[in-house]
């Protein structure tokens, strides 16, 4: 047992190693093909490049992985989240044009709404004892139809707003010559990764997602914990649903959060989090997401049309998958010793 | 019935298996004839299930000969063994429930016309399969929609529609009713008519009785004999399953109680039951005693320590802990209130296999206190190491996942996370199923110990020996019914066997 075990290790690579290695490869290609990839500028007291635009685009997919991380620790998944961020959009611009109300109600009030929306998930889960899919399938298809309800079907733009400035500050501001939005996504994932650790949530949510009856005669409180991984899902969707609309100064819920579900499970996922649940790493998460991104603005910048950019964006999450995937690594490792 | 054909259909030899850590089978015979029912007794970890796949080919063997009519084989899946002759129809019935009967008995042989499934040649020969066990049904009804006995049925007309010579039926009465088990045994009779050697797992002593030739016991892995059904007396085929009968003297130890002072029991269930899987009992236990549970597999055993520690939900009674009642008892509950509990099935509720030897152990201290008061690292590394070498955990690090570890060394895990909140009484059920013998007295002795310290202990094993050896008190289960609490003197190994082979009422 003594040897097998330091075998693994040895040949084991580290869950973050694939999408790590990925994303470098990824800024490489772009150093020897795009040189004005890492070309930096100041312009009026704020930063500008490439690699800040993709960590600016890149924080809605990484505050939603974040959620989306605990959620499939449990066991499960929300793919409600692209919905709630459009009702969150829809609200906030409904409340900014048809109300008096300033930014700093409003922003609350949309993240409760949010909320709402993730603890019928929460309850769907825990109290009707629906499969998680299922569950948050439900609000992902009505989800929609109740953004476009709100804003009573039809894109709500509030540029000319005369308050709406300081609410387009969440997608569009600058703090400390970096655009808002990634001091917004480095602090949701520092304080989170902060509270997960520092307090046995995290080993709750682990033990409650590698086997819920043990985690249950242990006396772990799993029906709460699940509540609140979707609430978080949510809140964390409300937040990305708010960049979204201020981003663009309007409400558009045919768009908004459109697929964002399945990019933050893909993060998730190739950030070394199993589905099944367990042991996970919300590090893994945010670089899957900057993955995603850097891949995205690399195919742009070669001119591959928005259109077009699935394809060759599939063609790498399939090479990651199938690198990370065990019963490949282990014909690999045939392959190199027969 | 004894067979005059004097060539066993199926004949193993020397059969051997092991698991890392504990060897399942050792040096294992068994002979069936055509036209015999055969019963496989033994306890829990006895090898019954492990013999049944090694012998149809789930586990590959590690010594010894299988012989089916002189030939030997060795089948690699269920599958090959189906084709050889030897069917199995499992306990948890795996049928497809969605499937239509007919589909479910036909499933992989569809007789087929140009390549496409000839529907109305397979809905005959399902008709068919299942006249042959005595059952007229509708064919194309979907399997959910049937009782369970209708399920066994049809697992058993798809078995013989593949011409089985052998049938193994693995625990086939356990959710039947009374009725359901007289139409199955009227089948199984049948099929005895008709030539088919059948090896019948059960742990229902009524049935061995009323239906089986012979006997097998396996105990521990090993061969402890083969009978004729009316040569072995009850009480000798339970000794044979639970241990070598004991001289009389070797009663309980620790017989020196202090039985003047009467203290308040720190546990008491009264007319505690549930439903259909346990009979309501009255249970009390004081801080510093041991007592055993004793009991055939399927006699409520863990059924009882499940209500006393709210994984299952009480039908009737109460339970209260140091006077106090406990309102809907969870676990959560229970342990609040000192309660620990070292389930029977180690992986399915006990272990959490990915998780590290470290968080295993720390666990339920960490439940205990919640989420926001988390025990500091270097604590939980103290914790962990402390119990690993106290409990003498063999592992390569504390922070290998569980899983790596030998089924002995979960179990101590799994004990170390117990006492590691102190609790004032510890349940273990089963706690040295399937583990070596080293750790085996070593979990004995752990018992002797908690015992010394002031703990109180609820102990269940399926070793007559060990539960009389290790506990003062014996409560002893018959038919999901605590039937007998024995003290002192009273709890030898003969009382037991004797309270257990009695005869109920019907």
């Amino acid at each position: 047992m003594l040897t097998k075990h330091s075998i693994q290790t040895r040949w084991k690579p580290h869950k973050i190693s694939w999408p790590l290695v990925s994303l470098l490869l990824l800024l490489l290609i772009n150093l020897l093909f795009i040189p004005s990839f890492f070309a930096l500028e100041i312009r009026d007291g704020q930063l500008y490049g490439s690699v800040v635009d993709v960590l600016h685009r890149g924080s809605i997919g990484m505050i939603l992985a974040l959620g989306m991380t605990l959620v499939v620790a449990t066991g499960g998944v929300d793919l409600s989240v692209g919905s709630i961020m459009a009702i969150t959009g829809a609200v906030a611009a409904l409340l900014l044009t048809a109300s008096t109300l300033s930014t700093l109600l409003i922003i609350p009030i949309a993240l409760i709404v949010a909320l709402l929306a993730g603890s019928i998930n929460g309850l769907l889960v825990t109290r009707a004892g629906l499969q998680p899919i299922v569950a948050t399938l439900i609000l992902m298809v009505s989800g929609r139809g109740i953004a476009r309800f709100i804003t009573g079907e039809k894109v709500i733009g509030f540029g000319n707003e005369a308050h709406a400035g300081s609410f387009s500050f969440i997608g569009n501001g600058t703090l400390l010559g970096l655009p808002f939005t990634i001091t917004l996504a480095a602090t949701l994932f520092i304080v989170t990764l902060w509270v997960v650790r520092k307090t046995a949530l995290g080993l709750f949510i682990e033990a409650l997602g590698t086997n819920e009856k043990a985690s249950h005669a242990t006396g772990i409180q799993a029906q709460r914990i699940k509540m609140g991984v979707y609430l978080f899902a949510a809140f964390c969707a409300g937040i990305a649903g708010l960049i979204d609309t201020a981003n663009i100064q309007a409400a558009d819920t045919v768009n908004a959060g459109i697929f964002t579900e399945l990019d933050a499970i893909f993060a998730v996922v190739v950030g070394g989090t199993a589905l099944t649940g367990g042991k996970f790493n919300l590090t893994g998460s945010l670089i899957g997401a900057l993955l995603l991104q850097t891949l995205l603005t690399t195919l742009y910048t070669f001119g591959v049309a928005a259109d077009t950019a699935p394809i060759p964006k599939a063609l790498v999450i399939l090479t990651v998958c199938l690198l990370q995937s065990e019963s490949v690594q282990k014909r690999l490792q045939q392959r190199r010793h027969p | 019935m004894t067979s005059t054909d004097s060539q066993p259909c199926l004949s193993i030899r020397g059969l051997s298996k092991a698991f890392p850590g504990v060897q399942a089978l050792t040096d294992v015979q068994l002979d069936l004839y055509a036209g015999e029912v055969q019963a496989l007794m033994g306890e829990n970890g006895a090898g019954k299930s492990t013999l049944i796949k090694t012998l149809t080919g789930v586990y590959t063997r590690d010594r010894g000969t299988i012989t089916l009519h002189q030939q030997s084989l060795t089948c690699s899946s269920l599958m090959e063994a189906e084709q050889a002759g030897i069917s199995t129809v499992f306990q948890e019935i795996n049928l497809i429930p969605t499937l239509s009967i007919a589909e479910n008995i036909m499933l992989g042989r569809e007789p087929r016309t140009k390549g496409f499934i000839d529907w109305k040649s397979l809905r005959k020969q399902a008709q068919q399969a299942l006249e042959s066990v005595g059952i007229q049904a509708d064919v194309n009804q979907t399997l959910s929609s049937c009782s369970t006995a209708m399920q066994q049925m049809v697992a058993i007309a798809r078995a013989l529609q593949i011409n089985a010579q052998v049938l193994i039926l693995d625990e086939p009465t356990a959710s039947l009713d009374e009725q359901e088990v007289e139409t199955l045994f009227s089948v199984l009779n049948q099929l005895k008519q008709q030539g088919v050697a059948l090896l019948f797992v059960t742990h229902f002593l009524d049935q061995v009785y009323q239906i089986c030739d012979r006997i097998t016991v396996l105990r521990n892995g090993h061969h402890i004999g083969s009978y004729h059904t009316n040569e072995l007396p009850r009480l000798d085929l339970i000794s044979a399953m639970l241990g070598r009968e004991a001289p009389e003297s070797t009663a309980a130890i620790h017989t020196e109680k202090e039985a003047n002072k009467p203290k308040d029991p720190f546990l008491k269930a009264t007319n505690l039951g549930r439903g259909n899987t346990i009979q309501p009992f009255d249970f009390s236990i004081q801080k510093g005693d041991v007592t055993g549970i004793a009991g055939l597999l399927g006699s409520g055993r863990t059924e009882m320590v499940r209500l006393l520690f709210g994984l299952d939900t009480a039908s009737s009674g109460t339970l209260t802990i140091n006077q106090q009642p406990i309102k809907n008892p969870t676990p959560r509950r229970l342990m609040q209130a000192g309660v620990a509990f070292c389930p029977e099935d180690r992986k399915k509720e006990g272990v959490f296999l990915t998780l590290s030897v470290r968080e295993n152990i720390i666990l339920a201290l960490q439940s205990q206190q919640g989420a926001f008061r988390p025990i500091p690292i270097e604590k939980q590394a103290a914790l962990a190491d402390h119990y690993i070498e106290a409990l003498n955990i063999k592992t390569p690090t504390r922070e290998t996942p569980v899983g790596n570890l030998s089924g002995g060394n979960q179990q101590k895990v799994l004990l170390a996370r117990w006492l590691a909140v102190h609790p004032q009484l510890i349940i273990l059920d089963e706690p040295t199923r399937g583990i070596d013998i080293g750790a085996k007295q070593e979990i004995e002795s752990l018992i002797n110990q908690l015992h010394q310290q002031g703990m109180a202990v609820i102990f269940i094993s399926s070793e007559l020996e060990e539960v009389v050896r290790t506990s003062h008190r014996i409560a002893v289960m018959r038919d999901r019914q605590l039937i007998a609490l024995l003290e002192g003197q009273d709890s030898t190994e003969k009382n037991i066997l004797d309270r257990i082979a009695q005869h109920h009422a019907h």
